[in-house]
C-alpha cells in the first residue's frame, strides 16, 4: 500500500470481553510530525500503541503503520518502528553496555554496527563513566533516556513513545523532549501518549482519547482558538468535563 | 530463524545467569542439598524397621523363614511369643513396623507342597515403609523358597528391581530415581521463571517488537539452561556415587548424552509452563506441582509401574521421568547399554520435542 502517512488508523477497536478499550479510533499521522496522544488514565492510549505495535490483534478495524498492514505484515512493521514502553523496559542486571549490544543484536545489526552505535550512544548519552554499571544504578531519567536511545538502534522510521516521562522531574523531561525534537527533525516521526498537559503544547498535533474514543483532534494552537482557552490544560479539563 | 539473534539471547541469558551469582550458587547447591536430605531420608527409613513375630509352627524351617528377616540391616525383631491381640495396640503405639504370622501347619503344608499362607501385617500408614516392607518381604520369601524348595521358585511375587540389587541396598534404588526427580525440578523450574520474569518486568515486550520470533526466544533460552542443567546432573551423580556408593556400572558417556535429552525434556516443560503463566510465584508453583508428584507416584520412583492399575500404566507413558528411571537405574545398576535402552531414549526426545513444540505454539497464542 503506498501512502504519505508514517500511520493511518480506520475503525480500530480492541475489546477485552465485554469491555470495549479501545472504540472504533480513526486518525492519521503525517511523516515526521510529532503526534501526541492524550488521555486520562484507562483511556485506551497503550491498548491502541500496542495493536499500532502488532503486539496485540485489534478486535476490529484496520491500521497501516509505516505502509504495513497490523493485521497481516506485523513482521515488516516491526522493522520500521521503535517503542519504547509504558514500565521501564531495559535489563536491570545488565551493563549499560551489554543493553545496547543485546537489543542491538535482536535487532540483527552486525557487530561492527553495534559496537559503533554503542559508543555513539554513550557518548551522546555523556554515559561514559557509567557504560559498565548496571543499568539499575542509573538515574530514571537516564534511564529513559537509555531505553530512548536502544529502541532508535535499529534507526526506524516511526517512534512510539508510551508515557516516556512519566515520573521524572520537569528538568529531566524537558531533556527528554529536546531529544524527540532532534528525533523529528531527523524525518522521524514520533507517536508519544503523556499524561502532562505542557507535554501536549510540544506536539504538532494532539488527540485527545476519552473511554476509548477520540474526542478531540487538532494543533495545540487551533485547539485553545477552537475552546477559547489559554493553555492545553483548561482545554483537556473543559473536554473531559463535557463528556 | 536468525542465528545472530538467537546468539545475542543466549549471551544475555547467559549473563543474567552469571550476574546473579546468589542465586547461581542456589541453583548449583540445592540439589546437592536435597540429594543429601532426601537421600539419607529415604535410606534411614527403611533401617531399624521393628516387628513381632508369631510362630505358632516353631519348626525348623520356621525359624529359617525369621532368620531371613533378621538377618538383614533393615528389620530388627523385637517381640516373640506375643498373644494376638497384642498385636494391634503394638502398631497402635508404633512399637512395631510389621507382624509376621505363622500358623501352627507351616512346615507340613510346605513339605506336601502347597501354597503355604504366612500371614503378613504391614502398617502402611508411611506408604513408602509399607511398599519396601512388602516388596521386601517377598524377596525374602522368595529366597526363602530356593533354599527349601528348588522345584519351585516362583511362587511368590518377584520384583525384578530387586534382582539387580542383590544386596538389596535401598539406596541402589532410591538414588537414581532421585537423580531424575531433582534434575527434573530443578531444570524446569529454571526456565519456568525465564519468561514470566520478563513478561513482569515489560522486557518481553521490548523483545517482541523487535522482528525476533518465538522460535528465536525459546532456543536462545533453552541452550545457556542445557549447560546449566547439565552442570547440575554431574554433581547430583557425582554425590550420589560419593555419598551413596551407588555402583555405576555402564558407561558414564551413555549416562551424559541420555542426561542431556533429559534435561532437554524438562526445561521445554518449564518453558511450556513459562507461556502460560502470568507471575513467577504461578510458574513455581505449577512446575512443583506438576513435576514433584507425578515423578514421585507414577514414574516407578517408589511404586513399580508394572503393579498400577492400568489407566495409571498409560498415565506413567507420559511422565518423562518414566523412561529417565528406567535408562539411569540400568545404566548404573545394570550396566546396560543403548542397544537395550534406545526405545526409552526415543521416547524420551519425542516427549521433548512434543513439549518445545507446545512451549512455542503457546507462547504464540499469548501475544494474541
Ligand atoms: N489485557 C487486558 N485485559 C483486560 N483489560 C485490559 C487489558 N489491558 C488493558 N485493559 C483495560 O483497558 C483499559 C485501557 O487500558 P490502557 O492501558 O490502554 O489505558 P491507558 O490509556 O494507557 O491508561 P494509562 O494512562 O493508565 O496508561 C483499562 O481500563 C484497562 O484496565
Ligand atoms: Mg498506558
Amino acid at each position: 500500500m503506498q501512502t504519505d502517512k508514517a500511520v493511518s488508523v480506520s475503525k480500530l477497536s480492541r475489546h477485552f470481553g465485554k469491555f470495549i478499550a479501545v472504540d472504533e479510533i480513526s486518525f492519521e499521522v503525517d511523516k515526521g510530525e510529532i503526534f501526541g496522544f492524550l488521555g486520562a488514565n484507562g483511556a485506551g492510549k497503550t491498548t491502541a500503541i500496542k495493536m499500532l505495535c502488532g503486539l496485540l490483534k485489534p478486535t476490529s478495524g484496520e491500521a497501516t503503520v509505516a505502509g504495513f498492514s497490523i493485521n497481516s505484515d506485523t513482521s515488516k512493521i516491526k522493522k520500521n518502528i521503535g517503542y519504547m514502553s509504558q514500565k521501564f523496559s531495559l535489563y536491570d542486571d545488565l551493563t549499560v553496555k551489554e543493553n545496547i549490544e543485546f537489543y542491538g543484536g535482536i535487532y540483527g545489526l552486525s557487530r561492527e554496527k553495534i559496537s559503533d552505535k554503542t559508543d555513539q550512544l554513550i557518548s551522546e548519552l555523556n554515559l561514559d563513566k557509567m557504560k559498565n554499571s548496571l543499568t539499575r544504578s542509573l538515574p530514571l531519567g537516564w534511564k529513559q533516556r537509555l531505553a530512548l536511545s536502544t529502541s532508535l538502534l535499529h534507526d526506524p522510521s516511526i517512534i512510539f513513545l508510551d508515557e516516556p516521562t512519566g515520573g521524572v522531574d520537569p528538568i529531566s523531561r524537558r531533556n527528554f523532549w529536546r531529544i524527540i525534537y532532534e528525533i523529528a527533525s531527523r524525518g522521524k516521526t514520533v507517536f508519544v501518549t503523556t499524561h502532562y498537559m505542557d507535554e501536549a503544547e510540544y506536539c504538532n498535533r494532539v488527540s485527545i482519547m476519552h473511554k476509548g474514543k477520540i474526542i478531540e483532534l487538532g494543533t495545540p494552537t487551533g485547539l485553545k482558538q477552537k475552546y477559547n482557552k489559554t493553555t492545553m490544560q483548561d482545554i483537556f479539563i473543559s473536554i473531559i468535563g463535557q463528556n | 530463524m536468525k542465528l545472530k539473534r538467537i546468539i545475542s539471547i543466549i549471551i544475555k541469558e547467559y549473563t543474567h545467569i552469571f550476574r546473579d551469582w546468589r542465586s547461581l550458587l542456589i541453583i548449583i547447591l540445592m540439589p546437592v542439598l536435597m540429594i543429601i536430605l532426601y537421600g539419607y531420608a529415604i535410606t534411614l527409613d527403611m533401617k531399624n524397621l521393628t516387628f513381632a513375630v508369631i510362630d505358632d509352627a516353631k519348626t525348623p524351617e520356621s525359624r529359617e523363614l525369621i532368620r531371613g528377616f533378621t538377618e538383614n540391616r533393615f528389620f530388627i525383631l523385637k517381640y516373640t511369643d506375643i498373644k494376638r491381640n497384642e498385636i494391634e495396640s503394638l502398631f497402635k503405639k508404633r512399637y512395631i513396623q510389621m507382624a509376621l504370622v505363622i500358623p501352627e501347619d507351616f512346615s507340613e503344608s510346605l513339605f506336601s507342597n502347597r501354597i503355604t499362607k504366612v500371614q503378613l501385617i504391614v502398617d502402611a500408614a508411611d506408604s513408602n515403609v509399607g511398599t519396601f516392607i512388602n516388596n521386601y518381604s517377598n524377596r525374602v520369601a522368595q529366597l526363602f523358597n530356593e533354599k527349601l524348595n528348588n522345584r519351585s521358585p516362583g511362587i511368590l511375587g518377584l520384583e525384578p528391581r530387586i534382582l539387580y540389587n542383590p544386596d538389596m541396598k535401598s539406596a541402589n534404588f532410591f538414588v537414581p530415581g532421585l537423580v531424575a526427580l531433582i534434575l527434573l525440578l530443578i531444570c524446569s523450574l529454571l526456565t519456568s521463571i525465564t519468561i514470566t520474569r520478563e513478561k513482569e518486568t515489560g522486557t518481553l515486550e521490548q523483545i517482541l517488537v523487535s522482528p525476533v520470533n518465538p522460535i528465536e526466544i525459546v532456543v536462545g533460552k533453552v541452550i545457556p539452561y542445557i549447560t546449566l542443567g547439565f552442570f547440575n546432573g554431574i554433581i547430583i551423580i557425582i554425590f550420589a556415587r560419593l555419598l551413596f556408593k551407588v555402583p555405576i556400572n555402564g558407561s558414564l558417556t551413555l549416562i551424559a548424552v541420555l542426561s542431556l535429552i533429559y534435561i532437554f525434556v524438562a526445561l521445554s516443560f518449564g518453558l511450556m509452563i513459562s507461556a502460560v503463566a502470568k507471575t513467577q510465584q504461578i510458574a513455581m508453583l505449577a512446575t512443583l506441582m506438576a513435576t514433584v508428584l507425578p515423578t514421585i507416584m507414577l514414574s516407578g520412583f517408589i511404586f513399580p509401574v508394572a503393579s498400577m492399575p492400568l489407566p495409571l500404566q498409560y498415565i506413567s507413558k507420559a511422565v518423562p521421568a518414566t523412561y529417565f528411571l528406567i535408562i539411569i537405574r540400568g545404566i548404573m545398576l545394570k550396566g546396560i547399554g543403548i542397544a537395550e535402552l534406545w526405545q526409552h531414549a526415543a521416547a524420551l526426545s519425542g516427549i521433548g520435542i512434543l513439549m518445545l513444540s507446545m512451549a512455542i505454539i503457546r507462547f504464540k497464542m499469548t501475544l494474541e
